[in-house]
């Protein structure tokens, strides 16, 4: 009985989610599009409404070429790695009070976990398809996403000693009680980090370098088409919106909002989720793309140093204001 | 019978996982039976701008990629250890701070020595 209530639960969340990555491309294109003075898509339904749905269909019945000197078990398993491992940090994200698949006590080490799992996905990727782009994508990938999590991890340092825990939902009502009723004022320099950590986790501009179209083709995903390609897309979205999520909970204060809106509880969490994503597209559009050691050094030299300094800082002011 | 073993709260994430991977597959196979599948070698050859790819693919590369690695090792570690010291944070008072210090403190000599002998540029 209680399998068929989650596996419903379940059936929702992945509606309404998948509605979100379809949309999340349709504003993205939109957004960009009139950034740069142009109209983004317009053909397929009123104002391009329909455009991800004709996307979707398609994706869906192109073909799939597998490339002679794949690995094909590999070949077929990464992009499904990819997606369960996003997919299964959506559990433990609590959208409004009591709005959350699996309440576990060590919530934010499990999503760090996941998104770890999925740097699997895109360097088997990158080595099963043998082709030199995918591999060096795949390579790239794998070093990016390793350093930048480092800074991630011990941005969120600050966030567990201020609230005491891991699990989300306490994280969203300790901020509530606290003195400014978010994170974000006190851990300024732990969102700095977290911010650009974030874009670089997601592989987004300006650190997009494991698909920088320019030298590597299209990075990992080179040798994919068609739905599998689709898939690693979706998987790409639904770890950006993971990502917002983990922004709003641990610095803008989750489902919390200047007032409550009835019958719909998540409505300040969903608003704010929808500003980070603006904030990715936004830097989408406005800047260029990082040089490779570049994109090293800002993580290891710059926010690495940072995000240590925030939690002896954050320790120290703790110790001596109590 | 498994659901059983599991404590409760992971159910969820457990089914999650499976659902997911049905997901994934299922998609991936009944797609099988309404796309276009026409392959011939020069489809099948692996991307290289237009050309015959000219050697194995799986060559070598820089060794910066293993000494990334290798530092992110010792930092996630590091990341680890600060998990369960921050979480209990307001119980252990100043001996912990100090304590941690001590250990942040032992890590960036190493972080100072890898700056140092530039492992973490990437170009010199």
């Amino acid at each position: 009985m209680q399998v068929i209530i989650i596996l419903i639960e379940i059936l929702i969340l992945f509606a309404i989610v998948m509605l979100h990555v379809a949309y999340a491309t349709y504003f993205e294109r939109k957004i960009i599009g009139h950034m740069q003075v142009r109209l983004g898509p317009m053909r397929v339904g009123w104002h391009g409404l329909l455009q991800p749905i004709a996307d979707g269909i398609k994706s869906f019945f192109k073909e799939d070429v597998v490339p002679e000197q794949a690995d094909v078990f590999t070949f077929r398993a990464a992009p499904i790695i990819c997606l369960v491992a996003m997919m299964t940090s959506l559990a433990v994200l609590p959208f409004a009070k009591g709005w959350v698949l699996a309440d576990i006590n060590i919530g934010l080490l499990f999503i760090f976990a996941m998104s770890s799992l999925s740097s699997y996905g895109v360097i088997l990727a990158g080595w099963a398809s043998n082709s030199k782009f995918t591999f060096l994508g795949g390579l790239r990938s794998m070093a990016q996403v390793i350093s930048y999590e480092i800074a991630m991890g011990l941005s969120l340092v600050g966030v567990m000693m201020m609230s005491g825990t891991l699990n989300l939902t306490k994280i969203v009502e300790a901020q509530g009680a606290s003195f400014s009723g978010m994170y974000v004022f006190p851990q300024i320099i732990a969102f700095f980090v977290f911010c650009v950590a974030m874009l670089a986790e997601t592989n987004r501009v300006p650190f997009d370098l494991p698909e920088a179209e320019t030298e590597l083709v299209s990075g990992y995903c080179t040798e994919y088409s068609g739905m599998r390609y689709a898939i690693f897309f979706m998987a790409e979205y639904i770890g950006m919106m993971v990502m917002a999520s983990i922004g709003t909970i641990c610095f803008l204060g989750g489902w919390s909002g200047p007032f409550e809106v009835a019958l719909f509880p998540p409505f300040w969490f969903v608003a704010k989720v929808y500003v980070f994503m603006f904030f990715f597209i936004w830097i989408r559009a406005t800047l260029p793309r990082y040089r490779y050691d570049q994109l090293m050094e800002v993580g290891w030299k710059l926010l690495i140093p940072l995000a240590l300094g925030n939690i002896v800082l954050t320790g120290f002011i703790k110790a001596f204001t109590g | 019978m498994v659901a059983q073993n599991i404590p409760q709260e992971y159910l969820a994430i457990f089914i999650l996982i499976i659902f997911g991977i049905l997901f994934g597959v299922i998609t991936l196979y009944v797609g099988r039976f309404f796309r276009i599948s026409r392959p011939y070698h020069e489809k099948l050859i692996a991307y290289e701008s237009g050309n015959e790819p000219t050697e194995a693919p799986r060559m070598r590369f820089s060794i910066k990629f293993y000494l990334i690695a290798i530092l992110f090792v010792v930092f996630d570690v590091e990341s680890i250890y600060l998990y369960p010291w921050a979480v209990v944070y307001d119980r252990l008072g100043l001996f912990a701070l100090v304590e941690m210090m001590i250990f942040i403190f032992l890590l960036l000599v190493g972080y100072v020595y890898a700056w140092k002998k530039e492992v973490l540029q990437w170009e010199k």
